[in-house]
């Protein structure tokens, strides 16, 4: 017979799961396995809340095996490690992202590219190696094998920080991988939400022109004064848009509803990079045409490797880049649920984990 | 008030032209300019009929202006030269593709890619820098601006080259930018049409396993046995196309028919990349989770600019690779025309010019 959440590890875990399609939250009893000769054990103490929680926690990509405990941009404090764990000691301030295995023999893994590996192990929900279900970070403690963890610099607040565990290595990739980065370059930025938020302060890292193009004029003042944007485009506007026509070498598109490529493509130099990392779950139209004339291109990007995403935080940690971070108690997490479905946070809600999940 | 095709310029000129969107080319005497300074003349021997001419002639995509010499594959003899003309001489053997002029001052055409100029002008169908519309190759003779003639190598014959000047360049351009030089690499090609039976040669040389995916069954033998390609994948046959996922780097899809591009991002390898090269009238959908989940893109090319189209007459020279060709005359045109239309052509009429184009 199947051993309960409880009791199928040696140690006791707490956190908060998601039981059923509803995708409401409540504290949950579970357990986490030993700490393995590789394995980094670390408290809790904050976890950002990634819109792909909340399509999780509803089953929207019938992906989901319940009870799911979310989060995957985990960070803590280090209590305990394997003996052959070298790169972290107890008290050291770490992350753990979306990610805590791969199958480390095929060519992605060799590349440093876990995040393609096609046995990737998401941190909650999915297999493990040793036939458990993972078991994500709205929890009090996390057990994680030595690569799938990062360093977080001493300059970076935990609370702010978290968020770039997923959302940060999300854009950074890309704005990496296809060249995105080059002083004098202009980059747009789809959506001011979590992800967006963050693809233009790394941008601005990189020290690249960044516009963002977004449907809400109410967001213009933010994106410019606090966020460091360059420009600001309403794509409802054709006017703006028109005038704005090939000018941008990249475009980061963080946008996850269905929406129209031409007007993006159409913004994009000869050969342009428009890189999707919102999914939206139906497809989108692409016109060939532009494609064709322009030499341009319509790629997707997923998170990122380890390695980048140690070199991510790091570069987060010299340029002082952290998330806009509204930080709320664990019991709060199903409203904010509700609000992060009508995009009202400014831009990722960060459960205190620490501080407010309390076991019954 | 505007001259008649005839009278707009010095030099005369006779061609097979369509005047209204049923596509039907008959005889048309016109007239080609002066040359001017920069200017070659080709006497046309051959002319190659893409896809494109067929799609022109009927207006299929709204910009054609009547009437209309096709005609963007052309081979033929240097007959006159303008006076600052040095990189040919008379009697050269010559071919002319797709563009014909360019602004020549934008960023694109400063980087040597003219086939990116926003200004870029088409062998036919464009209005030139005179004002006039050019006129293309199912004609006796065309007069270039050097700068957009290229030089035929002595090995590479004129009428199965001919092909080359629209085709080869189109699937050789993205093979060089996408990255596809590196020998190994498993490369898959959907359609086997123009471009597509010239994709697997280069292919080939290029150093590359080759995979053809069609939903033609019939053109498996000639797919493998002739063209050298390594395997053939019937897209229509589920089985098949579950064993092929994730195995492929590169996919040049040449297919000009709306068709899903899903199956097609099944087939490749993470980091794979999609080349669209057809130009299928209505937008195709794409489905954007494969894209993410593999970090796969698709990516589109235009022909190739000047110095790549000369790059890759030489390698095709050196590498024996010209078209599968049927020639025929010009009175044959639009019969042709019809059985391109049904894909029935292995796999590019060539148009024997000076051989039966006559007043």
């Amino acid at each position: 017979m199947a051993k309960s959440a409880e009791q199928e590890h040696p140690t006791k875990a707490f956190g908060w799961a998601a039981t059923d399609t509803s995708g409401v939250l409540s504290p949950f009893k579970f357990s986490r396995r030993e700490t393995g000769e590789k394995d980094v054990r670390f408290k809790v103490l904050y976890c950002g809340i990634c819109h792909s929680d909340l399509h999780m926690a509803k089953n929207d990509w019938g992906t989901s095996t319940y009870p799911i405990v979310p989060g995957h941009e985990i960070v803590g404090i280090v209590t305990e490690v394997g003996s052959k764990v070298g790169k972290f000691k107890v008290g050291d301030r770490v992350g753990v992202g979306c990610m805590v295995g791969a199958c480390h023999s095929c060519d992605s893994c060799d590349n440093d590219l876990e995040n393609y590996c096609p046995k990737m192990v998401f941190t909650y929900s999915a297999p493990y190696h040793d036939g458990t279900t993972t078991y994500g970070g709205y929890s009090d403690v996390m057990v994680a094998e030595e690569r799938y963890v990062v360093r977080i610099p001493d300059n970076l607040p935990l609370d702010a920080g978290a968020p770039l565990l997923c959302a940060g290595i999300t854009v950074y990739s890309p704005l990496q991988h296809f060249g995105l980065t080059k002083p004098g370059m202009h980059i747009g930025v789809v959506g001011l939400g979590g992800l967006g938020h963050v693809a233009v302060k790394f941008a601005k890292g990189f020290g690249v022109k960044v516009t963002v193009i977004s449907t809400s004029p109410s967001k213009k003042k933010e994106a410019i004064e606090h966020l460091g944007a360059d420009y600001f485009l309403v794509s409802r506007e054709p006017d703006q848009m028109q005038a704005a026509m090939g000018t941008m070498d990249g475009i980061i598109d963080t946008v996850s509803a269905v929406h129209p490529l031409l007007p993006l493509i159409g913004l994009l130099k000869s050969q342009g990079k428009l890189v999707m990392v919102g999914a939206p779950n139906r497809p989108l139209e692409l016109p060939v045409f532009p494609l064709i004339m322009g030499r341009k291109v319509v790629a997707g990007s997923c998170i990122g490797g380890m390695k980048e995403t140690q070199e991510m935080i790091d570069f987060a940690g010299k340029h002082n880049i952290t998330a806009d971070v509204e930080v709320i108690p664990m019991d709060y997490v199903n409203t904010a649920m509700e609000r992060l479905e009508k995009a009202d946070v400014r831009y990722r809600f960060v459960i205190d984990i620490g501080n407010t999940l309390k076991s019954a | 008030m505007a001259k008649s095709p005839q009278e707009e310029h010095p030099q005369k000129a006779f061609g097979w032209a369509a005047r209204d969107p049923s596509g039907i080319l008959s005889p048309f005497h016109f007239s080609r300019r002066e040359n001017s300074p920069d200017d070659v003349t080709v006497r046309v021997l051959f002319c190659g009929v893409c896809h494109t001419d067929l799609h022109s002639i009927k207006n299929d995509w709204g910009f054609t202006r009547y009437p209309i010499i096709p005609g963007h594959e052309f081979t033929g003899i240097v007959t006159k030269l303008g006076k600052n003309v040095k990189k040919f001489k008379l009697g050269d053997k010559v071919g002319v593709g797709v563009m014909v002029g360019s602004c020549r001052s934008c960023e694109s055409c400063k980087q040597g890619l003219e086939n990116y100029c926003p200004k870029m002008m088409f062998a036919y169908n464009s209005i030139y820098h005179d004002g006039t519309k050019n006129y293309g190759g199912y004609s006796n003779m065309v007069v270039v601006d050097q700068h957009f003639v290229l030089r035929f190598p002595d090995n590479l014959p004129l009428a199965a080259g001919a092909p080359l000047l629209c085709a080869g360049i189109t699937v050789y351009s993205p093979m060089k930018y996408y990255g596809m030089t590196q020998a190994g690499k498993h490369l898959g090609v959907s359609g086997l049409g123009g471009l597509g039976h010239v994709a697997v040669k280069i292919g080939k040389a290029f150093g590359h396993k080759v995979t053809i995916i069609s939903a033609s069954p019939n053109k498996k033998d000639d797919a493998i046995k002739r063209l050298g390609a390594d395997a053939f994948l019937l897209s229509t046959d589920p089985t098949k196309m579950k064993a092929a996922l994730g195995t492929m780097d590169y996919i040049i899809d040449t297919v000009a028919a709306v068709h899903p591009l899903g199956p097609l991002l099944g087939l490749l390898k993470v980091n794979g990349k999609l080349i669209t090269l057809g130009l299928p009238e209505k937008p195709l959908e794409l489905p954007i989770f494969p894209l993410v989940l593999g970090r796969k893109l698709v990516g589109g090319s235009n022909i190739g600019s000047t110095k790549e189209t000369q790059e890759m007459l030489e390698f095709c020279a050196k590498h024996n690779i010209t078209a599968d060709i049927e020639m025929i005359r010009m009175d044959y045109i639009n019969t042709a025309m019809e059985r391109l239309a049904k894909s029935d052509v292995r796999y590019r009429f060539v148009i024997d010019v000076a051989g039966s184009l006559s007043e």
